[in-house]
């Protein structure tokens, strides 16, 4: 049953790509939540299964190859997954709408960015007039802070941060209740990472939307999320509050990504990396997946999946040894 | 890192490269000028456009400078012939961004390494065993397993690629390396491998690095002096500690600013900027980063503004100091 605050539970959803090399287990029974109005941050290094979720929720994994093996994205109630098209599409955009990583390439070249987003509005809104239509839609440039005079200029004419921004205002203009963000700010230079991400937090206070932002930067996460989720080989392997995440990670690969960032506060002579790469996504080891590149890994941990451990309301983490340690206090 | 040995390796002087573009002429580089001494790193960083790729590649001359002296090992590189040019080149080398881009996919692993040694003649194709040696042997010094002599670039992943681009590198022998955002494509965990080897490289080899990137905790890491580029023009230029501690320059204080501190309790105190980055064009006369400067005022569009020493090696261009 989905609780009350909750407004997105995905449920142990599975998502495998069928390719003639072999599969490939992008995301293997992932469970998390999304509560209403707040912002879950998903870190995972490339090729851990971040955007598959992403696209998984929205049912735009593209297919073939990708085929949702099993599990259930609960939101409002509803299981999209049992959806049908039609239904979908009614969803997307207008409920939970998306902004993608490069905002280079998600924008139609030849029309202007005010049609990009009118038709965005005009799309969900059949019952607007098309004044109504280029108002709203000028109302939405003006918000992310471009003046409604560019509307009938082209992607062309905007630099990167401006275009995301008016990617942003194309995912914002139908007032979603969740937004998920892939990466949003990766392709900008730090000034417009900040000023990008400034507005899209003060927009979602104003306007109440939940967000899941996907990153791979720890540094983004912890000046905009209320919680965290780590991603590895397709697993969640460790969720808490920003608080847990940062200051008590328990999972021996968190605890590796936070020691490989070069700190601006401390001077530290060396980095102490994560030896090793993530495995092959076609073949995966059996038991936990950080497994072979574990400095503490003893034979118990390769034996069987290890399940996720509650160590107190919000932080769950899926490693033998954070359970025994935490047994033990 | 030593410290014995202080004489500058690179030398630096009024160094501009300009593009002349339909639009008009691009100050890509514009006066700039440093000295660099041997086993030390100068991280040079500044956001896209602002001019740092074309500086590294203007001082190994893969760009001819417009204006403009670069000395190596008191040697004037800039008026070398080609043949000269050549053989210096062993001594001065490059290491890319994008190693997904730099290497050639025809290639394997022990070809590409194999191929500047070749080149540079250091072997000839009748030492083949020889050679294989040399290519084991660099393989394994920057971490790459022997099995991989025979692949391909798109059967590696990225932290490998770019030890292909450091092993060939490596096998000149080089003094001096231009590192052009190394890690950037890479993932943290790799990226911090990467870090590591170069760190041992230089320590063991007496590595002279200019540090080429966007990323100001990465700077802070390896370098010992920063220079902060803007539009094409050094801002700032101080040791690595009094930079992050006492940014002076209204753009290196927003830079700092803008970096997201990975710890939840940090206090982010930002120093809003305007706009975005403009194109060095044509530019006007005084600060280029006069538009999005929160303290501007009327003597900063007067005049280009000269690097002024406020502290002893700590110079900073900004009429507020």
């Amino acid at each position: 049953m989905q609780n009350k605050e909750e407004l997105l539970s995905i449920e142990n959803l599975t998502i495998h790509y069928e390719t003639d090399d072999g599969v490939v287990y992008a995301l293997n029974d992932v469970s998390l939540s999304v509560k209403k109005g707040e912002t879950l941050g998903l870190v995972g290094e490339t090729g851990a299964g971040k955007t598959t979720l992403a696209r998984g929720v929205l049912r735009l994994v593209p297919s073939p190859p990708g085929v949702i093996k099993n599990g259930k994205v609960m939101f409002g109630g509803t299981d999209l997954l049992s959806l049908n098209e039609v239904q979908m599409r009614a969803i997307r955009g207008s409920n939970i709408s998306m902004i993608f990583q490069d905002p280079m390439t998600s924008l139609n070249p030849v029309m202007t960015v005010g049609q990009q987003i009118q038709e965005v509005v005009e799309a969900h809104n059949r019952r607007f007039s098309k004044e109504e239509v280029i108002k709203q839609a000028h109302a939405m440039l003006e918000m992310v802070g471009i003046s409604a005079d560019r509307s009938s200029e082209y992607p062309h004419q905007f630099s990167g941060g401006m275009k995301q921004r008016v990617i942003i205002a194309i995912a914002l203009a139908c007032n979603p209740q969740l937004l998920i963000a892939d990466e949003p700010t990766t392709a900008l230079d730090v000034t417009i990472q900040a000023q990008v991400l400034d507005m899209i937090t003060a927009l979602k206070d104003r306007l109440h939307t939940a967000m899941l932002l996907i990153t791979h930067d720890l540094g983004v996460v912890a000046q905009n999320c209320d919680r965290v989720a780590i991603i590895y080989a397709g697993q969640i392997i460790e969720i808490g509050t920003l608080f847990d995440i940062f200051k008590h990670p328990l999972h021996p690969y968190t605890r590796g990504l936070l020691g490989s960032i070069p700190s601006l506060n401390k001077q530290v002579q060396r980095l102490s990396p994560i030896k090793g790469l993530m495995p092959d996504p076609t073949d995966l080891p059996a038991g936990c997946k950080f497994a072979p590149r574990c400095k503490y890994a003893i034979e118990a941990c390769s034996a069987a999946e290890i399940d996720m451990h509650s160590i107190n309301a919000n932080h769950q983490v899926r490693c033998i040894l954070a359970r025994e340690e935490a047994d033990d206090e | 890192m030593s410290n014995t040995d202080i004489q500058p390796i690179l030398q630096v002087e009024h160094l501009k490269k300009y593009f002349h573009t339909p639009h008009g002429i691009l100050h890509a580089v514009d006066d700039v000028s440093f000295s660099l001494n041997k086993g030390e790193t100068l991280g040079v960083v500044g956001e896209s456009g602002c001019g740092k790729s074309t500086l590294g590649r203007t001082i190994l001359r893969l760009h001819e400078p417009t204006e403009g002296k670069v000395f190596f090992e008191g040697q004037e590189v800039t008026s070398l012939d080609k043949r000269r040019m050549k053989a210096l080149r062993k001594d001065m080398q490059i290491i890319f961004q994008d190693p997904f881009a730099s290497l050639n996919p025809r290639m394997t692993v022990s070809e590409t390494i194999a191929e500047s040694l070749l080149i540079q003649k250091i072997f000839t194709r009748k030492q083949s065993d020889q050679l294989r040696k040399r290519v084991a042997e660099l393989m394994e010094y920057v971490g790459l397993s022997t099995k991989l002599v025979n692949s391909y670039p798109h059967e590696l992943d990225g932290g490998r690629r770019q030890r292909i681009g450091i092993a060939r590198v490596l096998a000149l022998d080089p003094k001096f390396i231009v590192c052009d955002e190394p890690v950037s494509a890479l993932d943290v965990s790799i990226q911090a491998q990467i870090l590591n080897l170069m760190q041992d490289l230089q320590d063991e080899l007496g590595l002279t690095y200019l540090f080429i990137t966007h990323d100001l905790s990465v700077v802070k890491h390896l370098s010992n002096d920063i220079i902060v580029m803007y539009l094409g023009q050094m801002v700032e230029k101080s040791s690595s500690s009094i930079l992050f501690e006492h940014p002076t320059h209204p753009y290196t204080q927003a830079l700092l600013s803008a970096i997201p501190v990975p710890d939840p309790e940090y206090e982010v105190q930002r120093v809003p900027l305007k706009g975005e980055l403009t194109s060095p064009l044509d530019p006007a006369l005084g600060c280029r980063f006069a538009k999005r400067c929160p303290y501007v005022r009327a003597a900063c569009l007067v005049d280009d503004i000269p690097l002024k020493e406020i502290a002893p090696g700590h110079y900073v261009a900004c009429t507020l100091v």
